[in-house]
């Protein structure tokens, strides 16, 4: 990697006041995907601000709500009796992430403000209607994701925490890349009395994206059966050496239905 | 202490060092005042340098010097020697292009090394390199064999026309002609065999050091077979006499067969370590692995079977087109000929075999042995078309396998193509391995799977390898250059205690327990107080490495030989000291004694003797009890085996689960049956990798695009099944222990069985054949392309 100056601030506003007066400085969160981009030198920042020191660390449940500080690492989100209790479907999702040692460094808001589009927890947030704090504003999700790696965010923005309303049920189900473990197709499934909705990651060219026809199917009924059979337009999927568009069309279904029987 | 002698399932000692982070690998090197190289690498597939300017990169700090392959060239730096000439049709030598060191006038591959930058740091040598500037032609690169075979294609070497190394063949073509006409059915089948990329958990790292006094370079690498690169690198590159260059290779992190070869890497260390006076030292980082490492298998064959009424093979006629690469690395050329074509045979009598073998040159990063080396992509190949012509003919499929098996009793058997198998029992590894696999049982498990919606199939293959190549005289004949003999060292200490020095190199095979049982077992001494030392050429006499599970076979035998003749001075000493003939001394359990007398003397009393020779018969014998033996086998030892694979597919989704999987492999006498167990479920693993998840993909333009672990999928331990091993022993007839290897068995194995169950899940969606690797995405395909069948 090149060179750069580590810089491990111990507030928020230190950690803003850092990114925003040098355009050319980067946020650290866990690293997982930062570092290794870093050691193939593929960005030169000049200041990498670790958020290690922000306190922005924990799992909160109140109000029908569980609140997971920006920092909270995958392993803990997954280990977590109250988000097990609350969510288990987010608990799942979080120790399905990469390995041992990446769900240890990892974390959800390094994972947000990323945005890769075969991560699972964007699909999570999307599916379940969370809101992402940050230090300047609340977004709700269906505003947040805006492509390929590409977020509401603004320059100068930390996300603090992120908030998920409990439903009645959810599920996730990843069928990931054998290589990589990425998902080539996640779905997250979740039921709430407003009615259903469906995420999908890892198969759309912009990222994850909400299945329309499949929340309408789940609205009259939410059965692996009313779900299964609502085709995919291949058009907009991503399509590689591992999955077609076609194939990830195809997964998507399936993964749905199985999302959607897991729920119960 | 138990009885740790051949065939016990002793703990390997090595273990203590490799589990606790003690080992001592290339990259824990570190010399005083160590310079770092960093290498410059293509990133296009091929293209003419127009001019290469290192100006600016050699001002950068720390840096101490910037070459280029023209700089080489200036020092008389030779190109890297192939070590294997393989004849044309006609008689004429293969095509032999130049492989330089740093590529020189075009670059014919991504990842071709076209410059190097040594500097104080790996980071400001990184930097640096960054600053080289390069003016490029690009031209038009192949990666497939088609394409490096069509017409009009480019050619990655100018001098060789059609991108075509050599047009070979082996056997009779018009006694197999004769036999395809009178044949009752002819079966034939198109195959592809995917290329690997090894990808050993330690990447290659080089150390070059040079003494200013003495003129002696050394060299410190991640290597098989030190002796070998210091000769090739010595004699063909350098021009070091082996009296000025030592080879060291430490522990090494798993090879595979991609450290076998001398690399540019190990040239550039140690000639650049000798320019600047200071020892350079470069380590691979992964990505580099990847387009630095030689690629294994990659050939396209068709093959054709006769056949009687009965199902007799009656012929086999073969055509195979192999891809070399940019490059002939060290061993290539004879991977697809005289390890490939020579085993089609098989566990089978088929009578007369024709096989034509083309090798072709494309931009890609060369192709050369990679764990099994020809033998899997035969035992692929017939094994396949075994199942095929099971299915086309309606004859069951281990019955066609019995009904045309090299019988038990007709050992040693003359192949039609060259080998001569010296023992076997192919009928006694089937039978166990049926057996241990409940074949018999699987109709109500297939049943079972249907309930639970999922697709079940079995498959079986019988193998048969060849291993320890040799003799010398003979590979010599073929286009080796190399003997492949191998030697061992003994030296009995004063006290008794024993060092021995092989030319074998372990790399994770566990020669130090392994041998050490050996020589346990011979000399009574015991197993703690052996020592076997390997890998640096200042220790060990000579020696020839460890690939082709030669090991034990090769270098086993020369330790017996050495043994021999320590057994034979100390009967001698022995019987100087108890006033008896040499003829009536007896040596058994690590004690001389004359026979039917108590009279006896320990190997150490006959050692201490032959150290302090008061008492010595110094007229007749030297002191001391150290002896060098070379040995160079009569023949190849020839490990066969069977494997049963039971896998289960999920139709939604095309994915494939290994439930179940049993190798009964034939290896030989069994030294360490834990550590061959190891050895097989290794070989196995891989196996597993070729058949269900790695596959190197190059695109159209010659770009790899699995160049990492996002893209190429190494097998992990949540894809493999708890896999059974057994062994039936028959023992090799021409080496003193009656061992045959089983390093690369797995391997060799197991890719068939997979495949053979996958088509038999896939029985009723009318396949026929599926190439490897038979990834979820290929299956899905096939079972919707059956749905929609069966629906129309």
């Amino acid at each position: 990697m090149y060179d750069f100056t580590y810089l491990k601030p111990s507030t928020l506003p230190e950690a803003v006041s850092l990114l925003s007066s040098d355009t050319e400085a980067k946020a650290l969160a866990g690293g997982m995907t930062f570092i290794p981009v870093l050691k193939q030198r593929l960005a030169r920042p000049t200041k990498l601000v670790d958020l290690a020191g922000l306190g922005l660390s924990g799992i909160s449940v109140a109000g029908g709500k569980v609140r997971i500080a920006a920092m909270t690492t995958h392993m803990t989100v997954a280990d977590s009796p109250d988000v097990q209790k609350a969510i288990p479907a987010l608990a799942k999702l979080a120790g399905g992430i990469g390995d041992k040692e990446v769900r240890h460094r990892g974390t959800i808001g390094g994972s947000l403000a990323n945005n890769d589009p075969s991560a699972c927890y964007p699909s999570a947030v999307l599916a379940l209607g969370a809101t992402i704090l940050t230090n300047k504003r609340i977004i709700a999700a269906d505003d947040y994701f805006q492509g390929m790696f590409a977020t509401a965010l603004e320059p100068d923005e930390l996300i603090t925490a992120v908030e998920f309303p409990v439903p009645e049920k959810a599920a996730y189900m990843k069928f990931p890349n054998p290589a990589s473990r990425y998902a080539i197709v996640g779905v997250f499934v979740a039921k709430f009395p407003t009615g259903a909705r469906v995420a999908v990651t890892g198969a759309g060219q912009s990222g994850v994206f909400r299945h329309a026809a499949m929340e309408e199917a789940l609205g009259k009924s939410f059965s692996p059966e009313a779900v299964g059979n609502v085709p995919t337009d291949a058009e907009n999927l991503n399509s590689d050496i591992h999955a077609s568009a076609e194939y990830r069309a195809h997964l998507i279904g399936v993964m749905a239905r199985r999302a959607v029987a897991a729920a119960g | 202490m138990g009885f740790e002698g051949i065939g016990a399932a002793v703990r390997r000692k090595e273990d203590q060092r490799f589990l606790s982070g003690s080992g001592h690998y290339t990259d824990d090197i570190n010399r005083h005042g160590q310079l770092y190289a960093y290498i410059r690498r293509s990133d296009r597939p091929h293209a003419r340098i127009i001019a290469i300017d290192t100006k600016a990169a050699g001002a950068m700090p720390g840096v101490a010097a910037v070459y280029t392959g023209a700089d080489m060239q200036a020092d008389n730096v030779g190109g890297l020697p192939c070590g294997w000439q393989v004849k044309n049709k006609d008689g004429t030598p293969m095509a032999e292009p130049p492989h330089p060191v740093l590529a020189v006038g075009k670059v014919r591959h991504v990842g071709d090394p076209f410059a190097v930058v040594v500097a104080e740091s790996r980071q400001a040598a990184k930097d640096a390199a960054e600053k080289i500037a390069v003016t490029w032609e690009d031209l038009p690169g192949t990666a497939s064999i088609a394409d490096a075979l069509a017409p009009g294609a480019a050619l990655v070497h100018d001098d060789v026309p059609g991108n075509l190394c050599y047009d070979w063949h082996i056997g009779d073509p018009a006694a197999t002609d004769a036999a395809f006409a009178q044949a009752a059915r002819v079966v034939k089948l198109d195959l592809t065999n995917n290329r690997l990329i090894p990808n050993a958990m330690e990447p290659r790292a080089a150390v070059g050091d040079y003494d200013r006094t003495t003129g002696e370079h050394t060299l410190y690498t991640t290597s098989q077979n030190p002796h070998v690169i210091r000769l090739l690198m010595g004699a063909f590159v350098l021009h070091i006499p082996e009296s000025r260059l030592r080879v060291v290779a430490p522990d090494v992190g798993g090879g595979f067969g991609s450290k076998i070869y001398h690399y540019a890497e190990e040239a550039i260390v140690t000639w650049a370590a000798g320019k600047l006076g200071k020892p350079v030292k470069w380590t691979a980082e992964r990505a580099e692995s990847f387009l630095s490492d030689a690629h294994g298998r990659d050939h396209i064959s068709s093959a054709e079977m006769a056949l009687d009424a009965e199902g007799n093979f009656l012929a086999l006629r073969v055509k195979t087109l192999a891809n070399m690469g940019a490059y002939l690395s060290t061993f290539a050329p004879c991977i697809p000929t005289y390890l490939y074509a020579t085993l089609l045979a098989g566990v089978y009598k088929t009578p007369v075999i024709y096989a034509e073998v083309k090798a072709v040159f494309t931009n890609t990063v060369p192709v050369d042995a990679y764990r099994g080396a020809g033998r899997p992509e035969a035992t692929y190949l017939l094994e396949r078309l075994a199942d095929v012509i099971a299915h086309e003919t309606g004859i069951d499929r281990v019955s066609l396998r019995q009904r045309n098996f090299i019988p038990a009793d007709a050992f040693p058997y003359q192949t039609p193509v060259a080998l001569q198998y010296d023992s076997g029992n192919y009928q006694a590894t089937l039978d166990a391995a049926l057996k241990a696999a409940d074949w018999a049982g699987f109709r109500a498990r297939r049943a079972a799977a249907q309930t639970k919606g999922k697709l079940r199939g079995i498959g079986i293959s019988t193998y048969i390898e060849a291993c320890g190549i040799a003799p010398s005289a003979v590979v010599g004949s073929l286009g080796a250059r190399a003997g492949l003999y191998e030697v061992a060292n003994i030296r009995v200490h004063p006290t008794g205690s024993v060092s021995v020095f092989t030319g074998a190199h372990s790399h994770g095979q566990g020669h130090e327990t392994t041998f050490a049982q050996v020589v346990s077992d011979q000399l009574g001494v015991p197993f703690e107080q052996i020592e076997i030392v390997h890998g640096d050429t200042e220790k060990i006499p000579f020696g020839m490495g460890t690939y082709g599970s030669r090991s034990l076979a090769v270098g086993g035998s020369a330790m017996v030989k050495a043994m021999d003749k320590i057994i034979a001075k100390g009967k001698r000493i022995a019987a100087h000291l108890l006033e008896a003939s040499v003829d009536d001394i007896e040596f058994k359990n690590g004690a001389f004694s004359v026979a039917g007398t108590d009279k006896v003397k320990t190997l150490a009393e006959i050692s201490l003797a032959a150290y302090v020779p008061h008492n010595y018969p110094i007229n007749e014998l030297e002191p001391g009890l150290e002896e060098t033996a070379f040995y160079d086998p009569k023949n190849f030892t020839f490990p066969a085996g069977c494997h049963v694979a039971e896998i289960e597919i999920d139709p939604d989704t095309g994915v494939i689960t290994v439930v179940n999987f049993v190798a009964v492999d034939d290896v030989g006498r069994v030294i360490n049956p834990m550590i061959v167990e190891g050895q097989v479920q290794g070989g196995v693993a891989q196996g597993i990798g070729q058949a269900l998840l790695e596959n190197a993909v190059y695109d159209g333009s010659a770009q790899l695009v699995t160049g990492s672990m996002m893209d190429y999928t190494m097998p992990r331990a949540d894809d493999l099944p708890s896999i059974s091993v057994g062994t039936e022993t028959t023992l090799c007839t021409h080496n003193p222990l009656g061992v045959k290897g089983c390093g690369e068995v797995g391997a060799i194995g197991s890719p068939p069985a997979i495949i053979n169950a996958v088509v038999d899940a896939l029985s009723d969606y009318g396949v026929r054949h599926i190439d490897m690797p038979a990834s979820p995405q290929k299956i899905w395909s096939i079972v919707r392309a059956g749905r929609s069948r069966a629906a129309a």
